[in-house]
């Protein structure tokens, strides 16, 4: 250890308020914690098998039972776009009505990008690690945090009632933009699309509740030690989407609100004087776009929610993966804070041929292109991580080299959709499909991959299958690519989204049928690939190979807990004590390639580490 | 943390690095139930803040003529329409029962029972009267003036929608605010918050910083009042 390092201890040391206890094993003057500043959280303990595993207030069992839910229903949205696909590429068949084809659309977009992405990223990742990483026994108010899972599994059976009431689910895409969403001749324009909308405002009253959670225990309930600044950025990612959400689901909420009455009541908030079918409707004075703003105000920042718990979860796999320290920390933080905050600024985008004056289309196409920015920072980082890193080639580092480069894909796409002139022909065509699929379909799915393979041992005690993982992945990731790089090329040719069937016509190519055909047929396959990875994860919970503790030799405190997988209370006795960030892999002069969280500054004295 | 300890931590703008830079906790010796009132508190900002701008954007962009609201809301007194006396009164219960609310703390925290219950029971009451008066607002409108969430015979259909949807939320809150004040009125006068009872499901222990926690709810409530109040009577 250096010489300044040593007096940079000492100087804290005067500011040590009072002594505290000093944890065991430590030896005074050099490793410096602060003492307790509030008493150990005390837990619910569940007293029989409902309340440990059904009704449960532990965070890791809430988190895993988000998971399942989210992924269950990511499942059905998955079998959509079989169908979809299906119907796209053999039009002649028949397999879907148009009606159908519309449901399904919005129900598979919805789905995804809220019942499966959403949800999984903060209630399942945030329930698991954020009071593991941030060394607590639990969420802060564990009884809360269990009724927003509830909530959250209410909100999806709302949801999945759609398919069985009259007229089926809405049909109105999973933008959901009146008038149509509530005019006769929409699919499930009466109560389709009322229930989506309870379903959503239920879901936003449950998230509520966990949201509060997240952001609390991270920021009230750390162990001795752990600086904002030593947190993984797991963390980070998943506490300013959080915050994103908080912020943004206000307006769905009231948009939502608003819907419901125009289509109960009779109300015109949305709704503008028209005929239907040869007859005036009721409706008088309502302004559409008031929804269109309403609507995406929430939906870009949606986007960074499922991006950014993503890009802080890849962060940490890169790290671990190739044995290296994250590459400008600092800057990842205020890079994630710096689009969390932009995301709010650049709604319109989604809006350039809504009919909105063109003088704001140029607004926001410039806070688009300044969000660019702190994003090409992140994966300058991510790639200056692995520069001469010792890079392992394990499952969740293969997802996250993948996840670069899909995001990569998509980032570059959305540059052409964020600038006016380029998106007005674009718009509505399969390149915006493919461009969202990209960078917020694959992208974050590969994350969630990632980690699912990283953290498995964490939850089960066991690996999963590598064979079958390898299998997965190839499958997985050049199939996603096989998908969606066709569509980039149907989007320039024309090609319209939200379409039933594209026929033989003389604007559209005939590559654009064949196309379609390949297209679906790997898609089937990249379904496939998932019913294995389903598979695996059942027979590796009951057979898998046995973990060591802390297989991948993390530093991060969700693998330095006493047992694996933890138990209630997370830690035992004594919550941990945290000297370091958790990227202090191969430091210079240290004995191991990794110095976990815990290991105070006296057992590493040779080692060259960085001041955190 | 100890109240010695928080004394020697920096003070004013210094205090934020510090406090930011730190371990354990950002918000030195804040309870974690309030620190979640605050941030919860800025989501419901943004709710309302949402309902209140497609208010002002639906009334700019409506085609039809906008009800005047003196004459709307006016209430007959002797024989002669007054203008917003009704809402008048509502305000300054509401905002009274604000003031309450504030003793009700005060007292929580001197440990005086008897008088923080009271003034709790006071500020249910206060809300209770505020709802009444909604009430009756609401049912002179729908039943004696003919107007509608829908339509309405003044002009801009818009304007029962808006009317009935924001105050509608906002009477819940403060219908949410008064369940919770008899609640909590109830726990001080059986002394839960002395002994530190704990809550049946969660294992949290009572605390009187509870009642606070409840007056921030409380006096936010107000505060939107004071907006919609604003932008629905006098604009
Ligand atoms: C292999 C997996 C997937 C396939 C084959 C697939 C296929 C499709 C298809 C065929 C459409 C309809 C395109 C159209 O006609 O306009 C669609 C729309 C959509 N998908 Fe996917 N998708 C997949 C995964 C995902 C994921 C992971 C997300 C998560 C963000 C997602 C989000 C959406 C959204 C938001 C829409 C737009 C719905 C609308 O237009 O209202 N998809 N997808
Ligand atoms: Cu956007």
């Amino acid at each position: 250890m250096s010489d300044e390092f040593d007096k940079k201890i000492e100087a804290k040391a005067d500011t040590i308020v009072d002594a505290g206890s000093v944890p065991s094993g430590s030896v005074p003057g050099i490793d410096y914690v602060p003492a307790h500043e509030r008493p150990d959280q005390e837990l619910y303990h569940s007293h029989s098998w409902w309340t440990t595993y059904v009704f449960s207030q532990d965070a890791k069992y809430i988190g895993i039972q988000y998971a399942i839910t989210a992924i269950g229903t990511g499942l059905i949205g998955l079998v959509l776009s079989w169908m979809m696909r299906l119907q796209l590429a053999f039009p002649g068949l028949g397999i879907l009505e148009p009606s159908a084809y519309y449901q399904f659309i919005t129900m598979h977009g919805m789905i995804m990008v809220i019942y499966l992405l959403t949800a999984l990223f903060l209630g399942g990742f945030g329930n698991l690690l954020i009071p593991l990483m941030c060394g607590a026994r639990d969420m802060a108010f564990p009884y809360l945090n269990m009724v927003s899972y509830w909530e959250f599994l209410l909100a999806v059976l709302i949801l999945l009632s759609s398919f069985f009431v009259p007229g089926g689910p809405t049909g109105a895409g999973w933008t959901l933009y009146p008038p149509q969403a509530i005019t006769s001749g929409t699919p499930g324009s009466s109560a389709g699309i009322v229930l989506m909308l309870i379903s959503l405002c239920v879901f936003v009253a449950g998230f509520t509740m966990g949201g509060l959670n997240y952001i609390i225990t991270m920021l009230q309930s750390r162990a001795r030690g752990m600086t904002l600044m030593r947190l993984p950025l797991t963390c980070w990612g998943i506490f300013t989407a959080t915050v994103l959400a908080l912020l943004a689901f206000p307006a769905l909420l009231v948009g939502c609100i608003m819907m419901t009455l125009d289509s109960l009541l009779g109300t015109s908030f949305f709704m503008p004087a028209m005929i239907s079918m040869g007859e005036k409707l009721s409706y008088d004075g309502g302004s559409p776009l008031l929804f269109q703003h309403l609507f995406w105000f929430f939906g870009h920042p949606e986007v960074y929610i499922i991006a950014l718990p993503a890009f802080g979860i890849i962060s940490d796999l890169i790290s671990v993966h190739a044995r290296k320290n994250i590459f400008g920390y600092r800057m990842m933080v205020w890079a994630i804070v710096g689009i969390g905050a932009l995301s709010f600024f650049v709604w319109a985008h989604h809006m350039y041929v809504s009919g909105m004056t063109p003088w704001f289309g140029y607004f926001f196409a410039t806070t688009t292109l300044i969000i660019a920015v702190p994003t090409a920072i992140k994966v300058y980082n991510w790639v200056l991580t692995l520069w001469r890193g010792n890079i392992q080639l394990t499952l969740p580092m293969l997802f996250a080299l993948a996840f670069i480069v899909t995001f990569v894909n998509g980032g570059l796409t959305g540059i052409f959709l964020g600038n006016v002139t380029v998106d007005v022909p674009l718009s509505d065509t399969y390149f915006v499909v493919a461009h969202f699929h990209m960078v917020m379909g694959i992208a974050p799915i590969l994350v969630v991959f990632g980690a699912i393979y990283h953290w498995f041992p964490l939850i089960t005690g066991r690996m999963l299958h590598e064979g079958i993982g390898r299998i997965h992945f190839w499958v997985t990731f050049l199939g996603s690519y096989a998908i969606y790089f066709p569509m980039h090329y149907q989007g320039f040719v024309g090609v319209p989204r939200r379409y039933f069937e594209i026929y033989d016509s003389p604007y559209i190519t005939t590559s654009t049928l064949h196309l379609n055909v390949f297209i679906t047929i790997a898609a089937l396959i990249v379904g496939a690939a998932q019913l294995l990875f389903l598979f695996n994860l059942i027979y590796s919970a009951r057979a898998g190979k046995k973990a060591e503790k802390n297989p991948w030799k993390a530093n991060s405190l969700e693998w330095l807990t006493p047992e694996m997988p933890p138990g209630h209370g997370n830690f035992g006795k004594e919550l941990p004590v945290v000297y370091r960030w958790a990227y202090d892999f191969n430091v210079p002069g240290a004995d191991k390639d990794y110095i976990p969280q815990t290991v105070p500054p006296s057992e590493v004295r040779s080692a060259k580490v960085e001041k955190t | 943390m100890d109240q010695a300890a928080l004394k020697k931590l920096p003070r004013g703008w210094k205090s934020i690095p510090s406090d930011l830079n730190s371990d354990q906790t950002a918000f030195k010796g804040v309870n974690w139930g309030k620190a979640m009132m605050w941030i919860f508190l800025l989501s419901d900002t943004f709710i309302f803040s949402c309902f209140l701008l497609s208010y002002m954007t639906g009334r700019g962009s409506t085609v039809l003529p906008w009800p005047n609201p003196s004459k709307v809301f006016a209430l007959d007194f002797m024989g002669v329409p007054v203008p917003l006396l009704l809402i008048a009164i509502m305000t300054f219960v509401l905002i009274t029962s604000s003031g309450t609310m504030a003793m009700a703390v005060k007292y929580g925290y001197e440990k005086n029972r008897k008088l923080c219950g009271t003034f709790l029971l006071l500020t249910a009451i206060g809300g209770l009267t505020f709802v009444g008066m909604q009430a009756f607002e609401w049912s002179k409108l729908i039943f004696h003036e003919g107007v509608r969430p829908w339509s309405n015979p003044y002009g801009a259909p818009q304007f029962g929608s808006f009317f009935f949807m924001i105050t509608g939320f906002h009477g819940t809150h403060v219908s949410i605010g008064v369940i919770f004040l008899f609640i909590f009125s109830r726990k001080v006068f059986k002394g839960d918050f002395d002994s530190g009872r704990k809550g049946y499901f969660t294992s949290m222990k009572s605390d009187y910083v509870a009642i606070e926690i409840l007056g921030l709810y409380w006096h936010f409530v107000d505060l939107v009042w004071v907006f919609i109040f604003a932008f629905f009577y006098l604009w």
